[in-house]
């Protein structure tokens, strides 16, 4: 089981996409220096104690199990218009009245990292691009969850449109709040995977993350950011602002 | 009343009983008994209860934490008795203690089952035996024999482990509603596996209460479970007519 894993754990699904550096030896290396943590204490500059540490190579090697489960072609359920949620609930950081009023006006998504065309785009053009729309379930990570109705561009398309480099490892997004996060470029191109531009067949509202949100029915709405200001791709973790307070960063459903 | 004359275990030569519990699982026990010890735990029951104690805990006070973040019903678990001090700590915590408590019931399960543990300690039963020794238990009439599980027992040490099983079920399919939605849908989808996780916790719970509580009737029965080994029924006094 766990040698299968092992194997399967460095081979995302979907068009040959290796990881790189994530051989299984490296694999087991770090499975084993998961026991020996309890040995190395006193390494580690950090403060942090021998539990901490313990519980954040466990997050660690769950992000691997999380990776080596994940289904690229498995679609999340989805619900009929009479499911979704009404009112569908505000989550974020901070309560409603705080989240940030983005002006369409002006406004232009950055791209960065690993993109072959780096030009930014405003709303206008990614409204010209394909659309798509679902109906899915937010799971939060608090354990409640609602359904609600998203529209936009198949994040996997425009990846390929700009010349994303997709055999890189991570997508990451900085946000109008400050909030930023990151997903595995596995989940970046699962066909649910979208760069949500409405909700509920509206321009996305203020509250919903206006000018945008990634949407991402397999993970935990916690890694669905809002207010996406910037993109970029990249082989170098990029962390979250949950995700570098302790949630687990894979995070998938 | 049964007989205190009933045949029990000789040192090293199984006992005509066939429920006998240390005859199933022979990993090299050190709980060899001396005069007048008589074996009842073997090293690998022992192993597995005190692991799986330490995880069934762990999972049971981190997943109160995270249950508080988004309570099911109308009450929240006092902030003292969670563990992990905030939802992302008690995550840590839950799927952390998920792998001991997982790979210990594997490795428990397997070798329970090949070696007859199983078979021996907990079959046959049946629910006119579950009755009988239950209405016994109830009017203080059932002895507790050292070395042997009455009905009572056998329906409560497997009922806890179907529990523990449809409780890390339902965990699963909380955990990954989208790729193990085959799972989830038979427990009526995400939110119905978030109730049949919080009924399986609940009736470890349960468990876990009574099981303390007889412990606490009948203390000669800790001992056991951490050397392997009892005094031998002729020196066992003043335990009969205590439930089990």
């Amino acid at each position: 089981m766990s040698l299968k894993l092992s194997e399967r754990g460095i081979i995302l699904p979907g068009k040959s996409l290796k990881l790189p550096g994530l051989g299984r030896r490296s694999f087991l290396k770090q499975s084993l220096t998961l026991g020996a943590l309890s040995l190395l204490t006193g390494c580690d500059a950090s403060d942090e104690s021998a539990v901490d540490r313990m519980l954040w190579a466990m997050s660690r090697w769950n992000d691997k199990v999380q990776a080596a489960i994940f289904d690229g072609d498995k679609p999340a359920p989805t619900y009929a218009e009479s499911d979704i949620t009404d009112p569908f609930p505000f989550n974020a950081y901070y309560s409603e009245s705080r989240a940030p009023a983005v002006a369409e006006e002006g406004f232009a998504l950055e791209l960065g990292g690993l993109i072959a065309n780096k030009e930014s785009w405003t709303l206008e053009r990614l409204r010209a691009l394909p659309q798509t729309s679902q109906i899915t379930r937010h799971i939060c990570v608090e354990g409640w969850s609602a359904i609600g109705k998203w529209g936009g561009v198949p994040f996997g398309d425009f990846l390929r449109q700009v010349g994303a480099d997709t055999t890189a490892r991570y997508v990451g997004f900085k946000c109008a709040d400050d909030y930023y996060s990151s997903v595995d470029m596995a989940t970046a191109l699962h066909p649910q995977t979208i760069l949500a531009l409405t909700f509920r067949d509206q321009a996305l509202p203020r509250k919903y993350g206006f000018p945008m949100k990634l949407r991402v029915p397999t993970k935990l709405g916690f890694k669905n950011p809002k207010h996406i200001m910037a993109m970029y791709v990249t082989n170098d973790y990029p962390g979250g602002y949950w995700e570098d307070q302790g949630y687990n960063w894979f995070s998938g459903s | 009343m049964r007989s205190r004359a009933e045949p029990q275990t000789v040192r090293g030569v199984p006992s005509t009983n066939p429920v006998h519990m240390n005859s199933a699982l022979t990993i090299s026990d050190p709980a060899t008994p001396g005069k007048g010890r008589m074996p009842v735990h073997s090293l690998a029951v022992r192993i597995f209860h005190w692991l799986n104690a330490v995880a069934i805990v762990t999972m049971i006070m981190s997943g109160w934490r995270i249950y508080n973040a988004s309570p099911l019903f109308a009450f929240r678990f006092p902030r003292e008795v969670t563990l992990g001090g905030w939802l992302g700590g008690a995550l840590q915590w839950h799927f952390a203690a998920m792998w001991l408590l997982a790979v210990n019931l594997a490795v428990y399960l397997i070798i329970g089952l090949a070696r007859g543990h199983f078979r021996r300690a907990f079959f046959p039963v049946s629910p006119g035996s579950i009755l009988r020794d239950a209405g016994k238990a109830l009017r203080g009439r059932l002895p507790h024999e050292t070395g042997r599980y009455n009905a009572v027992q056998k329906a409560a040490y497997l009922g806890v482990l179907a529990a523990i099983v449809v409780t890390i079920l339902s965990g699963l399919a909380v955990w990954k509603p989208v790729q193990l939605q085959e799972l989830a849908a038979l427990m009526g989808g995400y939110e119905g596996a978030r109730l049949v996780h919080f009924a399986g916790m609940t009736a470890i719970s349960a468990f876990i209460v009574v099981h303390l509580a007889l412990v606490l009737l009948v203390p000669s029965t800790l001992l056991p479970m951490i050397l392997g080994w009892a005094r031998k029924p002729a020196e066992q006094t003043g335990v009969e007519g205590h439930v089990p």
